[in-house]
């Protein structure tokens, strides 16, 4: 077997990150592989909740969007998405959100929204979707970003949503109820807020990587942990699950789907 | 009640309307979208939580000039490359765009459903979204002195949405994936629903929704009125068509053409899919 990609790695710490929790919200794409590694891997009970109101999907291979058939079909519950929204979210019955964006700031604010001005942007993103109320409501936030100058910024375009907005105790005094990011894995290390000025703070590299790379790769002065660790290697067991799950979402999309 | 869906819409939506197509991913009444772009519709106002291909053709064909969303993309896939064309450079013609979180739209159908003047949520504290939309305000709770988050109710003048089934009285009926669809019929003044097939009596589903007959305005049989969306129970997404979606939107021409020749050069859905199996999509 080759040796894991930068991208594999992110994947397996992210699905790392959700031993022992209960309930996932989960977003598409690199969220979506890393919760259901994570299930496959040492969590058989996560429970994966994705916006369109499935609760406890099982999916077999990856869902191309957070409202393919299969999601429906393996839940344990269907809800609306006021329900979600409400009853879940903003109740407080999360305990993680899997989070991703096209920007990120040293407080770990995101933005998912437009790169340059709001009215006349360069780039026009999708937008909010659900993540300012993940980022506000869950328990803990994981965010999964591959990190780069042009991602990791000193100034976001548009804060989409809050991380820790200026910093110290800004989250809360904003009104946010849940804990916000607790870590930012990305595919050279892993970032996670000081406990008290809140700004990210490296405090492990993954195999291969030095300090550089990611000096290189962030668009602010990087602190840096005084005692930083070194991510364990990823093992064969989780390198090839990840991939048998990545294959068989491959065939399956690739299939004709037709009728 | 029962109409065709070219009568239904040529009756129920008009120019300058404010329409709602509803669906999370699944049950996306694309049919009833490509009948709108058939029929020339101009100035609409397009709501909608996760807007995707239906409203990029839509907006592609210059059929709005004004967005309500939370978020716009080809899920798995990217963007929506005709929304971006027209906010990023004004073709073919500018979209103006009116911009929520998904709570704050989910509470904004909630309240006009219920008939109130405004939603209210504990929503996206922090989020710049609010100094770009005077729809989202801050209010103070008369209980606790807390402040949340108001947005202003939406009241689609239709709101239009595919289901599996209806019965003969026009109950119409719909299982898996609901979102946010029972709450966009009971909040808008008219709602045109297209099914996959009518029936004698509607036999229970887990998770349904039913909508009583007296909040729909019209039924229109359009078996795979979804596709590339889907109906849990008839088929599935077509995945594929999502993915190649995104090379034909990427340029202009190839754009108008692919529109031309499958949706203002067919007749009805029937000849729509025709003309598609035809390319082996």
């Amino acid at each position: 077997m080759s040796a894991a990609t930068p991208d594999e790695v992110m994947t397996v710490v992210a699905a790392r990150a959700l031993r022992g929790k209960r309930t996932c919200f989960v977003g598409i794409g690199a969220p979506s592989a890393a919760a259901n590694l994570a299930r496959r891997l040492h969590e058989p009970g996560l429970v994966l909740i994705y916006e369109s109101g499935t609760i406890g999907s099982k999916p077999d291979v990856l869902p191309l969007s957070i409202g393919d058939g299969e999601l429906a079909e393996t839940a344990d519950a269907v809800v609306s998405v006021p329900e979600i929204f409400s009853y879940w979210l903003q109740a407080g019955r999360i305990d993680v959100g899997f989070l991703s964006a096209a920007q990120i700031d040293r407080f770990a604010n995101l933005n998912s929204t437009v790169i340059g001005p709001y009215e006349r942007p360069r780039v026009r993103l999708p937008g909010a979707g659900g993540a300012p109320e993940i980022a506000a409501a869950a328990r803990e936030v994981v965010i999964l970003m591959p990190q780069r100058l042009e991602t990791f910024v000193g100034r976001l375009d548009f804060v989409t949503t809050a991380g820790f907005l200026d910093g110290g105790d800004a989250r809360t005094r904003a009104g946010c109820t849940g804990g916000g990011p607790s870590r930012v894995i990305t595919d050279l290390g892993v970032l996670t807020p000081d406990p008290a000025t809140k700004e990210l703070v490296l405090t492990a590299l993954h195999p291969g990587v030095d300090l550089g790379d990611v000096r290189r790769a962030t668009g602010w002065p990087l602190r840096v942990a005084d005692r930083l660790e070194d991510t364990d290697p990823v093992t064969d067991e989780e390198l090839a699950t990840l991939r048998d799950l990545k294959a068989r979402t491959a065939r399956a999309h690739d299939e004709a789907l037709h009728g | 009640m029962f109409a065709s869906l070219r009568d239904a819409v040529a009756e129920l939506i008009h120019d300058g309307d404010t329409v709602a197509m509803e669906g999370f991913t699944h049950l996306i009444p694309h049919a009833a979208g490509h009948e709108v772009i058939r029929q020339g519709r101009r100035d609409l106002t397009l709501l909608r939580m996760t807007p995707d291909v239906i409203y990029d053709q839509l907006i592609g064909a210059g059929a709005a000039r004004r967005l309500l969303f939370s978020w716009g993309g080809n899920p798995g896939v990217g963007s929506l490359h005709r929304l971006r064309d027209a906010v990023e450079h004004g073709w073919p013609r500018p979209l103006e765009l009116v911009e929520y979180t998904h709570a704050m739209m989910a509470a904004a159908y909630v309240a006009g459903a219920s008939g109130l003047p405004f939603g209210l949520l504990r929503a996206g504290a922090g989020t710049s979204l609010p100094a770009h939309n005077d729809r989202i305000r801050a209010v103070t709770c008369p209980f606790t002195g807390e402040t949340l988050t108001a947005v202003a109710a939406h009241r689609p003048d239709v709101a239009v949405i595919h289901a599996q089934r209806a019965d003969r009285a026009g109950n119409v009926q719909l299982w898996g994936i609901v979102g946010i669809q029972k709450e966009a019929v009971y909040s808008a003044r008219r709602a045109l629903v297209t099914v996959e097939e009518v029936v004698d009596h509607l036999t229970p589903m887990p998770g349904e929704v039913v909508l009583p007959a007296a909040t729909v305005t019209a039924v229109c049989e359009v078996p795979g009125g979804a596709h590339p969306s889907y109906a849990q129970g008839f088929g599935r997404r077509d995945n594929r068509f999502y993915r190649a979606w995104d090379a034909i939107a990427k340029g202009r021409e190839s754009f108008t053409a692919w529109i031309d020749r499958h949706v203002r050069g067919t007749a009805d859905h029937a000849a729509f899919r025709r003309a598609l199996a035809e390319e082996g999509r």
